[in-house]
């Protein structure tokens, strides 16, 4: 999607500068914002480049930093923590050959750690681009992810 | 719901009953009548109701909300706003979801009512991007009452106007806390910033603006159903209605189960919950998130109350009771702990920011056992200031953990000799 069809449908009140953001990186393949669309989205907002710039390092959802396809986020805390995320972990290293904060280099996912998903009464639980699983086993794993290698 | 006793549907009563999609079940259901109700009304009388009934915020700093209400209608200001804080990211904590999820009209009937009462012109309902169930239900939902002429110009015929629409959150924690959330919804990265003046005076874009949680705006609601007499039956002498509790952690039947405040935590983790798998024992129990403390099983008996849990200097934050078994290490939670707070801190303030890399130093030096007492004496005196000069609740609550912990479980907290 390009900047103008974003602007058009929300609007360049700074309010909207969140929202826009997070669309306009899902419409990139790669799932981050380059130095261009920043500066692509400041020009067309009015605002400065350093204010645009400060929002997508302060969100965890926002990255500068290239990424994979599919974004698959696993809970890192306490209530996902004490139902077996460690395992969860361990699957998903293993069955993707990579660490966390790492993409394969087919380029169709990036492991990483998120803040509480909201699902702790299904822990541990994980969410993949915008689907949520919860009580992840690491046999029901290379079935989840091979929908997303068909996709 | 295993014991019907120990449970009520108030907040929940039309989870898995009607459609959360279809606003006309909802009517069919008595949805919107409390609105029509309420414009009938003044808004000092909609908030004299509120404030008789007793509630208080449901978010977690548990402040009376008809004081909120009152605040925000006397402050002056050309415009009024409202949101709707739905940013629930305290791990233990999906209540929100389930309302946004299963039952988005109530929340919104209630943000119209209150809107309606503090005189407010438009609202924001501001959820975690993580959330998109919630997203694309509440959006869906709005439209809908739109259609229906419960929101937009001249809400059914009462010369009274209001909108408002959903913003999402770009994953970040700290934006649950009051400013960080309105600079947030301003464009802005989330920083939170000193008080007063409060966002009852000085909010979004610098005017007045209510803020409150998802379920506070549900109880708005109920107690317009029910009238501030009915509502104020349920619960305890000072804390009234009921309390959602996301029960999470080693337990048979973790879940969302309603409550009237004066139920025990006992009675919550082993009634509803139905105890801890493998009737392994309990080592603790961390009430309201990690922002929360941490009590043994031996003060599981206190009940969900307001004055009980503050004669012990505790709290429940939204709700969430997430119980662990025998089997966990304390400092590694609490080291776990440590980190999340190290995440999400928004960098502003010193203590926040320097405190908590500081605190994970030291809990990693109990973990080996080369901790010394001046290390003790350090994390001490460090929770200690962390809790009282941070900017925001994300500082002050960062150590809630670790000082219960050093009040109930003194012996973590082992120490080598100095020399």
């Amino acid at each position: 999607m390009q900047i103008d069809e974003l602007i058009q449908k929300h609007g360049k009140a700074p309010e909207k500068l969140l929202s826009i953001l997070l669309e306009f990186q899902k419409s990139n393949g790669d799932n981050s914002l380059s130095d261009d669309n920043i500066r692509a989205v400041a020009g067309a907002m009015e605002l400065p480049v350093s204010r645009v710039c400060s929002v997508v390092e302060f969100y965890s959802l926002l990255s500068r930093k290239k990424r994979g396809k599919h974004i698959i986020q696993m809970c890192g805390d306490v209530p996902c923590y004490i139902n077996g995320s460690v395992n969860l972990k361990e699957a998903l290293e293993k069955e993707l050959g990579i660490a966390f904060g790492e993409t394969t280099d087919d380029g169709l996912f990036t492991l990483e750690y998120t803040s509480c998903l909201g699902y702790c009464e299904q822990s541990p639980a994980m969410r993949i681009d915008e689907d949520m699983y919860g009580r992840v086993t690491p046999d029901a794993l290379p079935a989840i992810l091979e929908k997303y290698r068909s996709l | 719901m295993q014991n019907k006793s120990l449970t009520l549907e108030w907040v929940s009563r039309h989870y898995d009953k009607i459609d959360p999609l279809s606003i006309d079940e909802y009517i069919n259901a008595g949805g919107y009548e409390s609105l029509k109700k309420a414009l009938g009304m003044s808004g000092d009388a909609i908030i004299s109701e509120v404030k008789a009934s007793g509630l208080r915020g449901r978010g977690g700093a548990a402040f009376p909300t008809g004081l909120k209400l009152a605040g925000v209608k006397k402050s002056a200001g050309d415009i009024k706003y409202l949101i709707c804080n739905a940013d629930e990211g305290e791990p233990g904590n999906f209540k929100d979801r389930y309302q946004m999820e299963k039952d988005p009209h109530s929340m919104i009937e209630g943000m119209i009512i209150a809107a309606f009462a503090v005189g407010a012109a438009k609202g924001y309902i501001f959820i975690r991007g993580e959330y998109d169930r919630s997203i694309d239900t509440v959006k869906k939902a709005l439209q809908q009452a739109r259609e229906k002429g419960l929101l937009g110009e001249n809400i059914l015929g009462s010369g009274f106007s209001y909108d408002m629409e959903v913003l999402t959150g770009g994953g970040s924690y700290v934006c649950g806390e009051e400013f960080s959330l309105i600079e947030c919804l301003e464009g802005k990265a989330g920083h939170s910033n000193y008080k007063p003046p409060f966002p009852t005076e000085q909010g979004l874009f610098g005017k007045p603006t209510l803020l409150s949680n998802v379920e506070t705006f549900v109880n708005i609601l109920l107690i317009m159903d029910k009238g501030a007499e009915e509502f104020s039956k349920t619960g305890t002498e000072g804390s009234k209605g009921t309390k959602m509790i996301s029960l999470c952690g080693n337990v048979n039947r973790p879940g969302l189960y309603e409550v009237p405040y004066g139920v025990t935590i006992r009675d919550i983790i082993f009634e509803l919950g139905g105890g801890v798998p493998e009737g392994r024992a309990i080592k603790m129990v961390q009430l309201g998130g990690e922002s929360g403390p941490c009590i043994p099983e031996s003060e599981l008996d206190m009940p969900l109350d307001y004055k009980a849990m503050n004669e012990k200097g505790l709290s429940f934050g939204s709700g969430a009771v997430i119980v662990m078994d025998e089997r966990i290490d304390i400092l590694d939670i609490l080291k776990k702990i440590a980190k999340f707070f190290l995440h999400e801190s928004c960098g502003k303030c010193t203590p926040c920011r320097d405190g908590n890399p500081h605190v994970l130093i030291l809990l990693k030096r109990f973990e080996s056992g080369s901790a010394t007492e001046r290390d003790l004496a350090a994390l001490t005196s460090l929770s200690d200031t962390m809790c009282l000069a941070s900017t925001c609740g994300l500082g002050q609550a960062a150590t809630t953990a670790i000082r219960s912990v050093m009040k109930y479980f003194p012996e973590t907290f082992a120490t080598v000799s100095d020399q």
